[in-house]
């Protein structure tokens, strides 16, 4: 059997190439009036991220320093920040290709901000929220006791699964230009997810949305910016979404609009033999 | 024990709509378009207030007119023209994308990534393009012709 080992970290990997200014937005609930910014001099290595950078102050220079990091591997959307004048996870960009002496980080624009860099995002959720991203169908009893699988062929799904890939980052809210002067409007996060749903086979909840989606803080509060979608850094594109959204209103209107095709049950495989070169799935632990 | 937290705003508010940060044309294009209808809708309660002067009789609508009959107000209504011209081509290009053409199909996201945004930027161009045509040949008629 062959080994693998780990690739050997080559000495030049860790030198320091040059060292950046970190221009930081502080600012503490408890004794500042106003956010003020704050220099720190960090030195820089190859594969380096604005994140690992961050870290480094922390650990080195100031504790006291507050954002939000979880996976550092761009997947868990917790690392949002204004980075030199656009909203960016600070994981997923790489020190040296911000090709900058100063970097100036922020808190994103349009939440409130907790501490320092950490924005509160209880009113994005809450959108997200209110347009029930979930599935919804008529079938209670299937959903809760499945009987089978949901038919689903795969150029369906590919006619949602760019909008599945949302993270709930929330780059897309501060970049928005009408967020910024419309605290009620729903967001292109929140759009884009109920778009997501109603486009899938599987759900029948369209109806359900469609009091949210149509107000006057609804899709057409959206005039194509497109800010939201250069900054989302999954690829979801949420502006193709929300005038997707339009699109099926003004045609449902017309009475042209395609039909969803309806999924129907494949029932559960009754003769079921087991592959023994496959272990066993782990015991439930939500029964 | 419920602690009272004290959040800072930091709404962007109008700033946002031109100083938000360094994103794509199409972001800036939106805060002009607002910005000139906005222009237009004020052009047009002038003109209403203008025109009604002529309930006054011929010398009232005289008066109010030679009021408008300076380099100022010339390069007022020149500007009335360059944001009509804008506000109605930038509106075409809306119409179309608004209603989802022209922005392409929704497919599986591969890096680096092509949105709708970068799909629809040729149609874009091509109505900023014509709109300058137009800005060009209706100052020259404006001023020189």
């Amino acid at each position: 059997m062959s080994e693998t080992s780990a690739p050997e970290v080559q000495s030049s990997d860790l030198k320091v190439i040059k060292n950046v200014t970190f221009e930081i937005l502080r600012y503490s609930p408890e004794k500042d009036e106003a956010p003020k910014a704050q220099k720190f001099q960090v030195p820089v290595i190859k594969g380096m991220t604005v994140l690992d950078g961050l870290l480094w102050i922390k650990e080195n220079l100031d504790a006291s320093l507050a954002y939000r990091s979880s996976c550092r591997m761009g997947v868990c959307g917790s690392c949002g920040m204004f980075i030199n004048g656009l909203p960016r996870l600070a994981c997923n960009n790489q020190i040296i290709h911000l090709d900058a002496d100063t970097i100036t980080i922020k808190p994103l624009p349009n939440y409130n901000i907790i501490r320092d860099l950490v924005p509160d995002l209880e009113g994005f959720f809450d959108k997200h929220e209110s347009i029930q991203p979930y599935m919804i169908r008529e079938q209670v009893e299937e959903l809760n006791n499945p009987t089978g699988e949901f038919f689903q062929s795969p150029d369906e799904l590919v006619d949602y699964i760019q909008f599945a890939y949302c993270i709930k980052c929330g780059l897309c809210l501060s970049a928005c230009p009408t967020v910024a002067t419309d605290d009620n409007f729903i967001g292109p996060q929140a759009l884009a997810q109920a778009y997501r749903y109603n486009v899938d086979s599987r759900d029948e909840g369209a109806k359900e949305r469609e009091e949210e989606l149509y107000s006057s803080h609804g899709v057409w509060r959206c005039h194509f910016a497109g800010a939201c979608s250069d900054v989302c850094p999954k690829g979801v594109d949420p502006a193709f979404a929300i005038q997707l959204l339009k699109q099926n209103m003004f045609m449902q209107k017309l009475h042209v609009h395609k039909h969803k095709s309806a999924t129907h049950i494949i029932p559960w495989a009754t003769e079921h033999v087991p592959n023994e070169k496959i272990p066993q799935a782990p015991e439930r632990t939500v029964k | 024990m419920k602690v009272e937290v004290k959040h800072r705003k930091n709404k962007l508010g109008i700033i946002g709509w031109i100083g938000g940060g360094r994103f794509g044309a199409e972001r800036y294009a939106y805060a002009l378009h607002r910005l000139t209808g906005l222009g237009i809708l004020a052009y047009f309660l002038l003109h209403i207030f203008v025109t009604g002067s002529r309930i006054g009789g011929q010398q009232s609508w005289q008066n109010a007119v030679a009021n408008f009959e300076t380099p100022i107000f010339k390069f007022g209504e020149f500007l009335v023209f360059l944001a009509f011209a804008y506000h109605a081509l930038n509106g075409l290009r809306l119409i179309i994308t608004e209603l989802g053409f022209m922005l392409g199909k929704a497919q599986r996201p591969v890096f680096p990534y092509v949105t709708s945004v970068h799909r629809q930027r040729p149609l874009f161009i091509g109505v900023m393009i014509v709109a300058a045509i137009i800005i060009i040949f209706g100052g020259a008629d404006f001023y020189f012709i």
